[in-house]
């Protein structure tokens, strides 16, 4: 087998695995201020914003790498990274999407993600994140009609600091934790939404991330600001090409709902995950957290995670405001030697705050599959309610599924129910299957796809299906 | 404190008149103990609660050398629902043991306090009592023989006893097919001391071994309780854990499913007033094919109490047939209460049924309203259903007297 054809080869597994040659402007190797200073210098940014990076990177000194988690992961050389990388073509900002460089809407096109004019029937604004900065935003006009700002972070910071000022950091504080902190020492880009008061956004956002360049790390900050009685839907999907070496992905995503406000954010998440004996694949260490700050305001998490060597993430919600609603709901396969330690944190704050979690994890092969979560009821929260339900699904004995709740409850009041099982699929359910015609490979799709049922019908339907499809694809060859 | 653990360890193995080599290891523990002392909340398993603080603000000047010799019984603390076999510790000194219900060439018992050095140091508690154990029994139950009648081993502490730790540590052997009740009961009347018991449970073959752990007297000691449980081919563990009585108290018990057809039950309540924190930890590993485990745990917090549950289900990839449960329920009936739980499922087999649950929250109004509207006062419908829900757990207990004596204790008359 020549090289080509093992590539082909490997890209057979994993279809997003490809890279695009392109010419990069980099900043230099490591991490230290002068870097920190050529991030915001590269992208104009005011004095405000620098002084803030150098004080998480002060921050950062002092902090030690947590080492709680479940996955282990051989220690990550900080100095050895890129901390940005941007495709030359986007040095002068182009105008328009006519002006961005034909490789990159290749590449999007490729990903099955259109950018151009002609192709944008399905009605999805997108905002396509390239390593370090952001590519192109779609539907920028139509939204800014009805007052939507959907942008670039690096453009609101330059057009909108007096919002950008007053949140960010608002959720996620400058000093969280270390892999927090970082990102908001070095963050490149992402998205920022803005949803003014009472307005219902008239369609899907969306932003796509892709990581293409070697030794990077890609460090993408997004802001959702949903003004009182609005409510918006967003949608994060992302891949990589498929390399030897583990690259580092560490966002922050911050959320806030006012008063009436609604957010539903949907994650497809589908790095590269690593060869089938564990090599390469990239590090998803991600800080997801919304803070439903007013009265009667709703966040939801839907997440779909497929991919990644490691995804360490727990996308939360603080809910202050009374009457505040909180909901996660979340499918994390593992194959091959993929490692999971994902799951939420609820915190209630507010009076008659309401929150659910359904998480289902399906592990198989050599992987290992965590549910950690964090109930909290504080002493003021007088008749919160809580439902959690975890289950998990094992496909061979050489795999784990571990289930880590925490239930912390100070008030009397409140009322908080936990549930979880682990099974196996049984003999009985494939039998069935087998026996009307399908083979044994639909069969576990199937049966899995029910499994996940409760949690898939809650993305958006052109996600949905796509993210069915994932989930046949992401368990190829683990039964057997 | 490391000065005082020193001076103290000292006079604890001049005092016990050790061996050289048995000194040796316990000094090992010693420095185990003194290189982190006491746990506090950084520390995962201790998370919920922070013994260091809970002993530094409960505990003035803290001793671990105990001189009292035994006193006097009093009679009147035995148990006279039924006819049972004692061994007596006072203030922490084994003052009596009487077997006389059973065959004597069945049993054996040793005090040798020359601890072998296997012993596992799993957290510093541990380390602790192992450098100090001041009174050590081995109760060995030889082949085929089952007990006549319970055996209650009674934990009385007087108020000659003050600012304390005691360590005491009791191993009991079931060799093949062998049958044992045994409760623990602990009779406090002391106050502000720290007491850590070790029991080592090894159950052979076909042994059974049912046992009941009483903490019910209001006491103001705070207690460790930490229990390792071995179990054979085809034996069975029951245990039961009735917290009510004292300041603060841990009950950690760690159970070794070794080989098949063993199962291993815990149950208990946890049943606080006023600034009470107790807290059941529990750690079951399902090491081998076709083992069972069942678990429940019922806790009722008034006041300003605090219950703590943090069970764990390990399922090693061997263990396959697996079935495992674990259910914790509370009940926060003030305001100023709380419930932690932490209910932990690890497992690596995949042919198993695993599952657990838990819940918090306040009494059901609508069954309070059904009560009362059926003429009970709104005090006597609670009571009755608390009791009902606490009864859930008692229930379990499979031996007739051993339950009539803990709903005795509980103040519910048949």
């Amino acid at each position: 087998m020549d090289a080509r054809e093992k590539e082909i080869e490997k890209l057979k597994d994993y279809k997003y695995g490809f890279s695009t040659d392109i010419e990069n402007t980099r900043a230099p190797k490591g991490l230290n201020e002068e870097v920190i200073k050529f991030i915001s210098n590269i992208k104009k940014e005011p004095k405000w914003m620098l002084d803030w990076r150098l004080k998480a990177f002060e921050r950062l000194k002092q902090l030690k790498e947590p080492n709680w988690q479940k996955p282990k992961y051989p220690k990550i050389d900080y100095q050895d990274l890129y901390y940005y990388s941007a495709p030359k073509s986007m040095d002068d900002k182009p105008k328009s999407l006519d002006e961005l460089d034909p490789k990159l809407l290749e590449t999007y096109k490729k990903l099955g993600i259109p950018l151009q004019e002609q192709a944008r029937l399905n009605g999805i604004a997108v905002d396509a994140v390239f390593d370090s900065v952001s590519v192109a935003t779609t539907f920028k006009g139509e939204l800014n009609k009805k007052g939507i700002i959907f942008c670039s972070m690096s453009e609101a910071i330059q057009e909108h600091p007096e919002l950008v000022k007053k949140y960010l950091g608002s959720v996620i504080p400058l000093s969280d934790h270390y892999f927090a902190t970082l990102n908001s020492a070095v963050f490149t880009d992402g998205s920022f939404v803005y949803i003014p008061e009472g307005v219902r956004c008239p369609m899907e956002l969306s932003t796509y991330f892709r990581i293409n360049a070697t030794e990077t790390g890609q460090f993408e900050r997004t802001l959702i600001i949903a003004n009182k009685g609005s409510y918006v839907s967003y949608l994060e999907g992302c891949t990589a090409p498929m390399r030897d070496e583990n690259q580092l992905h560490a966002a922050n995503v911050e959320l806030i709902a006012l008063d009436d406000a609604e957010i539903k954010y949907s994650t497809v998440q589908n790095w590269y995950p690593g060869d089938k004996d564990g090599k390469g694949g990239i590090y998803n260490f991600v800080t997801k957290r919304g803070l439903c700050k007013g009265k009667n305001s709703k966040i939801s998490w839907t997440q779909v995670e497929t991919g990644s060597a490691i995804t360490w993430k727990y996308p939360s919600c603080i809910l202050k405001g009374d009457n505040s609603v909180g909901e996660f709901y979340s499918i994390a396969i593992t194959n091959n030697h993929q490692k999971a330690d994902t799951g939420t944190k609820m915190i209630h704050l507010g009076k008659n705050t309401k929150s659910k979690i359904i998480s289902k994890g399906i592990s198989a092969g050599f992987a290992d599959n965590t549910y950690r979560g964090l109930v909290d009821i504080a002493r003021n929260a007088d008749n919160a309610r809580n439902f959690t339900q975890c289950d998990s699904l094992l496909m061979g004995n050489k795999c784990g599924a571990h289930t880590v709740p925490y239930i912390k409850n100070k008030n009397s009041s409140s009322n908080i129910e936990h549930e979880a099982t682990t099974s196996k699929i049984s003999d009985e359910q494939l039998f069935y299957c087998n026996q009307r015609g399908l083979n044994q490979e639909e069969a576990v799709s199937l049966i899995v796809n029910g499994f996940c049922k409760e949690v898939l019908q809650q993305l958006p339907m052109e996600f949905a299906v796509e993210a069915q499809k994932l989930v046949g694809i992401s368990l190829e060859g683990s039964v057997g | 404190m490391i000065d005082q653990l020193k001076t103290d360890f000292d006079k604890t193995i001049t005092n016990l008149k050790l061996s050289n080599k048995g000194i040796e290891i316990r000094r090992k523990s010693l420095n185990q103990f003194s290189e982190n002392g006491f746990p506090n909340k950084r520390i995962e398993d201790w998370k919920f609660s922070d013994l260091n603080q809970i002993i530094s603000s409960n505990i003035k000047g803290l001793n671990f050398y105990s001189n009292l010799t035994s006193d006097k019984v009093d009679e009147s603390i035995f148990i006279n629902k039924f006819k049972h076999n004692k061994i007596v510790f006072i203030n922490g000194v084994i003052s009596s043991i009487d077997l006389s219900h059973e065959d004597e060439t069945k049993v054996s018992l040793s005090k040798n306090l020359d601890l072998d050095e296997d012993r596992k140091e799993v957290n510093p508690l541990i380390s602790l009592n192992n450098a100090f154990t001041s009174s050590y029994i081995r109760v060995i139950v030889h082949e085929n023989y089952s007990f006549n009648n319970p055996l209650i081993i009674y934990n009385i502490s007087n108020n000659n006893l003050k600012s304390t730790a005691l360590n005491l540590r009791t191993d009991i052997v079931l060799e093949k097919n062998t049958n044992l009740k045994l409760i623990t009961l602990f009779d406090d009347n002391s106050e502000n001391n720290f007491i850590n018991i070790i029991q080592n449970f090894d159950i052979a073959q076909d042994a059974i071994l049912k046992s009941y752990k009483i903490d019910h007297k209001k006491n103001s000691n705070i207690k460790y309780f930490y229990n390792n449980i071995n179990l054979g081919k085809n034996s069975i563990s029951e245990n039961f854990i009735f917290s009510t009585g004292s300041k603060f108290i841990k009950n950690e018990v760690n159970c070794n499913l070794n080989d098949q057809f063993s199962s291993a039950f815990i149950n208990g309540i946890i049943n606080l007033t006023d600034t009470q924190h107790h807290e059941i930890k529990t750690n079951i590993n399902h090491l081998a094919e076709n083992t069972k485990s069942y678990q429940l745990i019922k806790s009722v917090l008034n006041d300003n109490s605090k219950g703590i549950y943090q069970g764990k289900i390990f399922v090693d990839a061997k263990a396959q047939k697996t079935n495992g449960y674990q259910l914790s329920k509370a009940l926060l009936l003030n305001e100023n209460t709380e419930f932690n739980g932490k209910p932990e499922l690890e497992i690596y087999a995949d042919d198993v049924k695993c599952s657990h649950g838990s819940t918090s929250g306040n009494l059901d109004e609508d069954s309070v309203f059904y009560l009362m509207s059926r003429g009970l006062s709104r005090q006597q419908s609670k009571e009755l259903l608390i009791n009902g829900f606490l009864m859930d757990a008692v229930e379990k207990i499979t031996d007739f007297e051993i339950k009539d004596l803990i709903k005795d204790l509980m103040g519910i008359a048949e």
